[in-house]
């Protein structure tokens, strides 16, 4: 099992374009993904989840992954982040 | 037990289960699926979720187009809440899980997801939740519209409920053969409804103001036709009572037969043309069973519907000489199509999409002149198909003679193209009007020159007479056919008409209602159009009737000032 976190730095947060780049992002992997934030868990393939993380800029949340290509999903998942999901 | 009165649509009993036909942004009931049908539940919601998909990429092409490629990513985002493993896994589980059925386990996912949002104290955040409503909102409309497509594939024989009914909806009905009546809380007597429901024989109660929200699917009714009653689920002694007089009334059926082939003569010797309504080249064989004199009306607007395109000459041509073919000799008159606007769009003609008043707006006559290119389509298909000569072509929702001269010369630009074409037109067909529009009556003198034959159709002419929209609940009490001003209208249309020799046929609702028949016979209507199930048992009004009493009786009820004193006049001498 892989842990890794990581803080929000675009401007709106995850928001429904950025939570859909996310579940789509992690659909294309087998492993388990969850998002946690304060505690709360959310499956990382469910947009509708991770909107509900309601992740303002400034968040911090904690990406697990599990499962056999883990490795990857996560440094997918991180680069997403590091672009800012493409938004500037 | 419950007893609704609504308004009496169509003659009959009916006794059986409810079916729910549910239309969009109703509430959402659950239901109990059997476990051999489960499996069956979970692809109609797989199923949703594929038309949902083809419905958003439809919505971000076009959004594509005109808004640009950053909103056309909102669509992206609907797509993968489409694919949300809470909505492709967690839906079919519960479905499977608990015996649900589709749209009840997908809203109960939702409200789970709203309760979430809900917590969210972010405003930006918690108004995400739009983006997945509109969503599901969307998944669900495509599973109700599955069920409804379904009526057609209906497996048992059911009673039908719904807030209202579509002309497509009667279509599918028509298909599936299983429906034993109709309750409706839209409608009257004359929409379009009751008036499939005659023409099917079905028994119908309309504008029953909420029994689509009273009861559930599977509960048991009796629908009476006669009196416009519904009763839910009813007890054992009313449900005797109703067989026993389903039974009556099949007797008098059985009595009606016999009548077949005799002659619509009053019992003085007053002979009148008793006619049938068509609605489809597939009831022609009504035609020849009930024997009728010929057809007083023939809506070919139902050729164009639930399809997306205009039919064909050739369509209409194989629709039109398949009818001459079943019932060969008799007179056949074909009225125009009166389609709407709102169908037009439909069908990939520019109309007018959601008239505020489609009553009184882009229909009939009015949209062919517009569009004089479906009306050549029609006219060269009626030439075409009229190989007996025995074929009449009427005009609906005419209101000046501008109009009438207008149709003719495309009727005569038609016939010259024909027999270039090498296709000779042998006889002009008959030409005639329908009088719907008050106009038309009042104008009727100027008309005649043009035409050969009129016929009023009541159900119109009622509604513009008196201004009340037919299926507008809120006004139905006011839609009343023995309202003296419809009585007067008629008599002039008959006055006018007989002055120069022309015939006079009324094809509306009125020509087969037992009261009314005396009357209209009586202000010395020609001929009267039915639907193929009420044919004999018109006939046999026309032949208990005295014609010289009736006169006299139509000669005063002219003079009577309400529908109330008419109403009796009739009454007390009808039995």
């Amino acid at each position: 099992m892989i842990k890794k976190d990581i803080t929000i730095v675009n401007e709106l947060g995850i928001h429904a374009r950025p939570a859909g780049m996310i579940a789509n992002t992690s659909s294309r992997f087998s492993c388990d993904i969850k998002l946690v934030k304060d505690g709360m868990e959310v499956n990382a393939k469910s947009i509708m989840g991770i909107m509900t993380l309601a992740a303002g800029r400034g968040t911090i949340i904690e990406i697990t992954a599990r499962g056999k290509d883990e490795a990857e999903a996560v440094e997918a998942i991180v680069d997403l982040f590091a672009r800012k999901f493409d938004e500037d | 037990m419950l007893i609704k009165k609504g308004v009496p649509a169509s003659l009959g009993i009916a006794i059986g289960k409810a079916h729910i036909v549910k239309e969009e942004n109703i509430l959402i009931e659950q239901k109990e699926i059997p476990p051999e049908k489960i499996k069956a539940e979970v692809k109609r919601f797989k199923d949703a979720l594929e038309k949902t998909k083809l419905d958003l990429d439809a919505i971000r092409s076009k959004i594509l187009t005109v808004l640009g490629k950053n909103h056309a990513k909102l669509i992206d985002a609907h797509h993968l809440i489409l694919q949300d493993p809470m909505i492709t896994k967690d839906v079919p589980k519960l479905i499977v899980a608990r015996g649900m059925n589709a749209e009840f386990a997908l809203s109960e996912i939702l409200d789970k997801a709203e309760e979430q949002f809900e917590k969210i104290d972010d405003e930006f955040f918690h108004e995400r939740k739009h983006d997945v409503f509109d969503v599901g909102k969307k998944i669900i409309s495509n599973l109700v519209n599955s069920e409804k497509v379904s009526l057609k594939d209906l497996k048992e024989p059911v009673i039908i409920v719904a807030h209202n009914l579509y002309p497509s909806d009667t279509l599918h009905i028509r298909e599936s053969n299983k429906v034993l009546g109709f309750c409706m809380d839209l409608g009257s007597k004359s929409s379009h409804t009751a008036i499939f429901a005659q023409s099917m024989g079905i028994p119908a109660v309309v504008g029953l103001s909420d029994i689509s929200r009273q009861i559930q699917s599977g509960d048991t009714l009796v629908v009476d036709g006669e009196q416009g009653m519904v009763i839910i689920s009813p007890s054992p002694e009313i449900i005797e009572k109703y067989k026993a007089r389903k039974e009556e009334l099949q007797k008098q059926e059985h009595f009606f037969h016999r009548l077949k082939g005799l002659p619509a003569t009053t019992r003085d010797g007053h002979k009148i043309h008793l006619m049938c309504n068509l609605d489809s080249a597939e009831d022609a064989p009504e035609l020849t069973a009930v024997k009728t004199e010929g057809v007083g009306l023939y809506r070919t607007e139902f050729l164009y519907m639930n399809r997306a395109a205009v039919p064909t000459e050739e369509e209409q041509l194989k629709a039109y000489a398949s009818v001459v073919k079943a019932a060969p000799g008799i007179p056949l008159t074909i009225r125009t199509a009166d389609i709407g606007g709102d169908r037009a769009t439909e069908l990939g003609i520019k109309g007018l999409k959601d008239e505020r008043n489609p009553f009184m707006g882009f229909r009939g006559i009015r949209l062919f002149i517009k569009y004089p290119e479906l009306l050549k389509t029609q006219l060269r298909a009626i030439y075409k198909a009229n190989t007996e000569g025995n074929i009449k072509i009427m005009i609906p929702m005419l209101s000046s003679l501008d109009e009438l001269l207008t149709v003719k010369k495309i009727a005569a630009d038609v016939k010259t193209e024909l027999s270039e074409e090498g296709f000779p037109v042998k006889s002009h067909p008959e030409f005639g009007v329908m009088v719907e529009i008050p106009a038309a009556a009042i104008i009727l003198d100027s008309l005649l020159p043009e035409i050969d034959f009129v016929s009023i159709g009541t159900n119109d002419l009622v509604q513009y007479t008196l201004a009340v929209d037919r299926i507008n609940q809120y006004v139905s009490e006011l839609y009343e056919p023995f309202h003296p001003a419809v009585l007067r209208l008629i008599n002039l249309v008959v006055q006018t008409a007989h002055k120069k020799g022309k015939p006079v046929s009324v094809c509306g609702e009125m020509a087969s209602d037992p009261y009314a028949i005396p009357l209209l016979v009586g202000l010395g209507v020609d001929i009267l159009s039915v639907p193929a199930k009420m044919y004999l048992r018109s006939k046999h009004s026309v032949r208990s009737m005295n014609f010289e009493k009736f006169s006299g009786l139509a000669q005063r009820a002219l003079s009577l000032p309400t529908s109330d004193e008419i109403r009796r006049l009739i009454e007390e001498e009808v039995k």
